[in-house]
C-alpha cells in the first residue's frame, strides 16, 4: 500500500470524479468529494512525513524513460501536502456558498471538475514526465474553465472564454516547448532530458532556446506574471467561491513550482542564469508585477477583485525569488510559495463568508462590517496582516527569507523594491480595513445577529487557516528546515 | 520559581488579563477588576525579576522558539536596560489604570472593553519588546506594539481619528517595515547574528563608511523615537483618549523607539565601534535639531495635548543625543532619562486628561484661574513640569546632567544645546501653571459656559489620585537616580 502512495494521490480524485457525475445525488456528492480529498490529503501528508531519497514510481511497471515515471522529493511531497489541504480546505467551506452559487442541478458536476482540476494539478506535480506534466495541465485547466464558467453572475462566462483562449495558448506553447526538447533529446523522461542537456550538441543549439522561450511565455501566462496577467482578476472574481480559494492557493502555486522545475532541472541553474542571462529579465518583470498588481489592487471596488490583483503582485515576489538563480532565492520561492498559498487561501474563505453574510463583496457594502459582522472582519484583519507579511504570521518568515536571498546576493535595489511594495500591500488592506470600521454601516443593515449570524461553513476554515498562518510564523522551525533540503536539492537539479 | 518562569509570567499575565477583560465586558466592575489584578500581578513579576540582574549580575534567559526565522530564535533575555524600560512601563500600568476608569468614565467614553483590551496588549507587546534577546524579537513586538495601539489612537472613530491613524500607521509602519527590516536583514547578512550582545555584533563586521549609513536606517527605522523630520505622527496621536496619550506617547510606544536605538547602539554597535568611526556624528546633530525645534514648535501650540507632544518629540531626542555621543555618562544619562521624563510626562498628561473631564478645556488660553478650582492637578502640573526642565529637586534634574556630562567629552556644544532647551522648557510649560493660579478667568468664557463653567471642581478622584502620586514619583526619582544608575552601569563597563 505505502509504495502505491504517489499514484494514489493522483488517482483517487481522478477516479472519484466519474463517479460522482454517475451519483448524481448533491448530498452523496458533497461527502464523497470531501472524502476523495481527504484520502488525498492524507496520502499526500505522509509522503511529505515519510519522504527522505526520491521515491520513483513506475507506471505500469515500465522503467523509465521509455514508462511514465512518477518523483516523490521532499520538493514535490511539499507542494502535494499544500495543494491537497487546500483543496479540502476549499471543499470544507463550499457546504453552503456553493449550494448558493452552484444551482440548477449542477453540484455533481462543479464537484466532478473540481476533483479533475485537483487531480490534474497534483498529476503534474507528481510526475517526472515532460509530457505527462502537459497532459495534467490541460486537465487542470479545461476542469478550471468549467468551473469559472460556473459562477453566479453572467460575467463569470466571460471570464471563462478569457482564461480558455489564453490558457489555451499557454498550454500549446508548453506543448511546443516539450516537443522541441523531445526532438533534440529523444526522450521525454525530465531526468533525462536534463541529463542530455549538459551535452554541448544539444543544450548549445538554437532548438533549445526556442523550446526555452516558448516553455517559459506558456507557463508565463498560466502563472499570470506580468504583463501575462489578464486572465487571473476575471477568472478569480468570477467564480465560485470554493474555486476562487481554491485556485487562489494552488492554481498558480503549482505553476510556479513547474517553471521552477523547468528552469533549474530541466534547463540547468547555470544555462538558465549564466549563459542566458534570465536572472535579469525575470527580475524586471518581477518588480513590475508587484508594483503593478499592488497598485491596481488598490484602486479595486470589489474585494475579491481586490485579492485578485495583490495576487499577481505577489507572483512578482515570487518570480522574483526565482530570478535571483540562487539557493538562498529558491528557497525563499518556495517559502513563500507556502505561506502565501496558505494566506491569499484564507483571505478567499474569508471573501466567502463575507459574501454570504452581506451578499456581496463590493467594498462599499462592507461598511460597518466591524460591527456587523466583527469576526469576519477581524479575520480579514488577520489575513491581511499576513499579506503584508507583519512579523508573527508566515508571511514574515517568506519576505524575510526573500529579503535575506536579495541581500545574500548583493541586489540592494531588489531588497529594497521588495519592501516598498509590502507598503503598497499596507494600503490596500487598510483601505478595506477602513471601510469595516469607520464607515457606518447603511440604515437597512441588519443588525449583529451573534455567533449564529456566520457562515461558519466559511468562517471556521478561515479562522483554521489564520491561526496556522500565525503559528507558522512563530514555530517555522520545522517547515523552513524541510523547506531548505527540498531547495537544495531542487536547485542542483534533483527532481 | 526560576527567572524563566518570571519572564513568562510577566508577558503572560497582560495576555491573560486583555482575553479576561474581552471575556467580561458586559460587566464593567469585574472588566477593571481585572485590569487592575493583570497590571499588579505583570509589576509583581517584574519586580520580582530585579534583584536577580540588579544585585547579583544575572541575565535571565527563555527561549520560547527555536529558530523563528532560520538562525533567529524567539527569544527573551533580561538585562538592565531592558529590566528598566520594563519597570517604567509596568510601574505606571497600575497608575494609569486608575486614572483611565476615572477618565473613561468621567469622559463617558464608548466602546471601553476594546480600550482596556488593546491597552493590556500595548503592555504585553512593551514588556516583548523590553526583554527581546535579539533584534527579530524586538522587531516582532515592536510591529505588534504599532498594531495594538491603532485601535486605541483612531478610539474615537471620527474622520479625524482615521486620518491621524493614517498618519500614525503611515509612519510607524513604512519605516519599520522600510528603514528597521531592511538595518536588521543587513545586520544579519554581515554580523551573522542578530544577538544582542555586550560590545556589539558589528564591530568588524561593517566599513567605517557604512556605520553612519546602517546607524540611519536604525534611528529613523524606529520611526516611534519621532526624530525629525519623522515626528509627525506624535502630534496626530494624540486624538487618542488621554490615558492613551500618557502611558502610550509618553511612555510605552515612544519609549520603545528610543530604548530600541539605546540598544542597538550599545548591543549591535557597540560603543567602541560609534566613537572609532564617528558614525555617529550627524545623528547628534540631528537630534540637537529636534530637541531646540521641538522646543520652538510646542510654543505655538495653544492645545494642551499638542504642547505636550512637542516637547515629547524634543524630550525623546535628549535620549536620542545621549545614545549618539556613545560616551558612558551619555548612555546612562539617556538610559536615566527614559524614567525620569516617562514620570515627569505622565504627571503632565494626567493633568491635561483631568482638566479635560472637570472642565472640558482643551486650550491653554482657557485655562487662566483653573488653579483655584483644582489646585491638586495645577499643583501636580507643576511638579511634572520642573522635573522636564530638570530643576531639583525633580529627578529630571538628573538626567539632564549626566547627559550634559556625556557631552563634555568633547562635544561641549551640545552641553549649550540642552540648556537652551531647558530655557525653553522653562517658556512653554511654567506659564500654565502661573496663569491658572494667578491669572483671573477670562471674563468671556464665563459668559460663553454661564456661570456653569465655575461650578466644577476637581477631576474625579480615581483621576486626581494618579497625577499626585505620579508627581510625588518625579520628586522620589531625585533620591533614587542613584540606584537606577547604578542599574544601568554594566551597560558601559567591560
Amino acid at each position: 500500500m505505502k509504495e502505491q502512495l504517489p499514484v494514489l494521490v493522483v488517482v483517487v480524485p481522478l477516479l472519484t470524479a466519474p463517479l460522482l457525475v454517475l451519483l448524481r445525488a448533491p448530498a452523496a456528492v458533497r461527502i464523497l468529494s470531501l472524502l476523495a480529498a481527504a484520502a488525498s490529503t492524507a496520502a499526500a501528508v505522509t509522503l511529505a512525513l515519510t519522504v527522505e531519497a526520491p521515491i520513483s514510481y513506475h507506471l505500469g511497471g515500465w522503467p523509465p524513460p521509455i514508462g511514465i515515471e512518477y518523483r516523490v522529493t521532499q520538493a514535490t511531497a511539499f507542494v502535494l501536502a499544500l495543494v491537497t489541504t487546500i483543496a479540502t480546505f476549499s471543499l470544507l467551506l463550499g457546504a453552503r456558498g456553493t449550494r448558493s452559487e452552484v444551482t440548477n442541478g449542477r453540484t455533481h458536476l462543479f464537484y466532478a471538475a473540481f476533483l479533475l482540476c485537483l487531480a490534474g494539478l497534483l498529476g503534474m506535480v507528481v510526475t517526472g514526465d515532460a509530457f505527462n506534466v502537459f497532459v495534467f495541465l490541460e486537465i487542470s485547466s479545461l476542469s478550471t474553465y468549467a468551473l469559472v464558467a460556473m459562477g453566479r453572475r453572467r460575467r463569470a462566462f466571460t471570464a471563462a472564454l478569457n482564461y480558455l483562449i489564453l490558457g489555451t495558448i499557454g498550454g500549446t506553447f508548453v506543448l511546443i516547448g516539450i516537443g522541441l526538447l523531445f526532438q533534440m533529446t529523444g526522450t521525454l523522461n525530465a531526468l533525462d532530458i536534463a541529463r542530455h542537456m549538459t551535452q554541448a550538441e544539444v543544450g548549445g543549439t538554437r532548438t533549445v532556446q526556442v523550446a526555452f522561450a516558448f516553455l517559459v511565455v506558456g507557463f508565463g501566462i498560466k502563472l499570470a506574471v506580468f504583463p501575462l496577467h489578464q486572465w487571473l482578476p476575471n477568472a478569480y472574481a468570477e467564480s465560485p467561491s470554493a474555486v476562487s480559494s481554491f485556485l487562489a492557493g494552488t492554481a498558480t502555486k503549482v505553476i510556479y513550482f513547474q517553471t521552477m522545475r523547468a528552469l533549474l532541472v530541466l534547463f540547468g541553474a547555470s544555462y538558465v542564469f549564466g549563459t542566458l542571462r534570465f536572472g535579469l529579465f525575470l527580475g524586471v518583470l518581477s518588480l513590475l508585477g508587484m508594483f503593478a498588481g499592488s497598485l491596481a489592487a488598490i484602486y479595486q471596488t470589489s474585494l475579491k477583485r481586490l485579492l485578485a490583483y495583490s495576487s499577481i503582485g505577489q507572483v512578482g515576489y515570487l518570480t522574483l525569488a526565482l530570478s535571483f538563480g540562487s539557493e538562498a532565492g529558491t528557497y525563499a520561492g518556495l517559502l513563500h510559495m507556502g505561506a502565501h498559498a496558505i494566506t491569499k487561501t484564507a483571505l478567499f474563505v474569508v471573501a466567502a463568508a463575507i459574501v454570504s453574510g452581506v451578499g456581496t463583496d463590493r467594498i462599499d457594502a462592507l461598511a460597518g462590517l466591524g460591527k456587523r459582522l466583527p469576526l469576519c472582519a477581524f479575520a480579514f484583519v488577520l489575513g491581511g496582516l499576513g499579506l503584508i507579511g507583519v512579523p508573527g504570521t508566515a508571511g514574515f518568515v517568506s519576505k524575510w527569507a526573500l529579503l535575506e536571498a536579495a541581500l545574500a546576493d548583493g541586489h540592494l535595489g531588489y531588497a529594497a523594491a521588495l519592501l516598498l511594495s509590502s507598503l503598497l500591500a499596507v494600503v490596500y488592506v487598510w483601505r478595506v480595513v477602513e471601510v469595516m470600521y469607520f464607515r457606518q454601516p447603511p440604515p437597512d443593515a441588519p443588525a449583529a445577529r451573534g455567533l449564529r449570524g456566520y457562515d461558519w461553513g466559511a468562517l471556521g476554515p478561515a479562522l483554521v487557516l489564520m491561526v496556522a498562518s500565525i503559528l507558522l510564523g512563530v514555530w517555522s522551525s520545522p517547515i523552513t528546515g524541510y523547506v531548505r533540503t527540498a531547495a537544495t536539492q531542487l536547485f542542483r537539479g534533483g527532481l | 520559581m526560576n527567572a524563566s518562569t518570571a519572564i513568562v509570567a510577566a508577558l503572560l499575565t497582560p495576555l491573560a488579563g486583555a482575553l479576561l477583560v474581552a471575556l467580561t465586558g458586559r460587566r464593567p466592575n469585574v472588566r477593571e477588576t481585572m485590569t487592575a489584578l493583570a497590571s499588579l500581578a505583570t509589576l509583581a513579576w517584574v519586580l520580582w525579576l530585579v534583584p536577580a540582574v540588579a544585585l547579583e549580575g544575572n541575565r535571565p534567559e527563555l527561549v520560547l522558539a527555536r529558530d523563528m526565522l532560520p538562525g533567529v530564535d524567539l527569544a527573551f533575555q533580561v538585562e538592565p536596560l531592558g529590566l528598566l524600560y520594563a519597570l517604567v512601563a509596568t510601574v505606571l500600568w497600575p497608575v494609569t489604570s486608575a486614572y483611565a476608569v476615572g477618565y473613561m468614565r468621567g469622559h463617558h467614553e464608548t466602546h471601553q472593553t476594546r480600550f482596556f483590551v488593546c491597552f493590556a496588549l500595548a503592555i504585553f507587546a512593551a514588556l516583548g519588546i523590553a526583554f527581546a534577546a535579539n533584534l527579530g524579537t524586538l522587531f516582532l513586538f515592536y510591529e505588534v506594539l504599532t498594531l495594538s495601539t491603532y485601535p486605541l489612537v483612531t478610539h474615537q472613530q471620527t474622520d479625524e481619528a482615521k486620518r491621524a491613524g493614517r498618519v500614525y500607521l503611515g509612519i510607524l509602519l513604512t519605516t519599520s517595515v522600510c528603514l528597521l527590516l531592511l538595518a536588521i536583514a543587513w545586520t544579519a547578512t554581515t554580523a551573522g547574528t542578530l544577538d544582542f550582545r555586550p560590545g556589539g555584533i558589528l564591530r568588524g563586521h561593517i566599513p567605517a563608511a557604512s556605520v553612519p549609513l546602517l546607524l540611519g536606517l536604525y534611528a529613523y527605522g524606529c520611526g516611534k523615537a519621532a526624530l525629525m523630520p519623522l515626528h509627525r505622527w506624535l502630534p496626530n496621536a494624540m486624538v487618542a483618549p488621554t490615558p492613551v496619550s500618557a502611558l502610550l506617547h509618553a511612555v510605552a510606544v515612544v519609549k520603545a523607539g528610543v530604548f530600541a536605538i539605546l540598544k542597538v547602539v550599545v548591543y549591535v554597535f557597540g560603543l567602541d565601534l560609534l566613537r572609532e568611526t564617528g558614525g555617529s556624528q550627524w545623528l547628534m546633530w540631528v537630534a540637537a535639531f529636534t530637541i531646540l525645534m521641538g522646543s520652538f514648535i510646542a510654543f505655538t501650540k495653544d492645545n494642551l495635548k499638542a504642547r505636550l507632544a512637542y516637547s515629547t518629540i524634543a524630550q525623546l531626542a535628549y535620549i536620542v543625543l545621549g545614545a549618539a555621543l556613545a560616551t558612558p555618562d551619555g548612555i546612562l544619562g539617556g538610559g536615566l532619562h527614559i524614567a525620569t521624563h516617562a514620570v515627569g510626562k505622565i504627571t503632565l498628561f494626567f493633568c491635561a486628561g483631568a482638566i479635560l473631564v472637570a472642565s472640558h478645556k482643551k486650550n491653554i488660553s482657557e485655562m487662566d484661574g483653573l488653579g483655584r478650582a483644582m489646585p491638586l492637578t495645577m499643583g501636580a502640573f507643576f511638579v511634572g513640569s520642573l522635573s522636564i526642565i530638570g530643576v531639583p529637586p525633580m529627578g529630571g534634574s538628573w538626567s539632564k546632567w549626566m547627559l550634559a556630562l556625556g557631552a563634555a567629552d568633547g562635544h561641549a556644544i551640545f552641553i549649550g544645546v540642552l540648556m537652551l532647551s531647558s530655557l525653553l522648557n522653562i517658556g512653554y510649560l511654567i506659564p500654565i501653571p502661573i496663569r491658572a493660579f494667578f491669572f483671573d478667568p477670562k471674563p468671556e468664557h464665563a459668559h460663553g459656559h454661564g456661570s456653569a463653567a465655575h461650578a466644577h471642581g476637581e477631576a474625579p478622584l480615581l483621576c486626581v489620585v494618579p497625577l499626585c502620586i505620579t508627581a510625588a514619583g518625579c520628586l522620589a526619582l531625585f533620591f533614587f537616580a542613584d540606584q537606577i544608575v547604578d542599574l544601568l552601569r554594566p551597560l558601559v563597563e567591560g
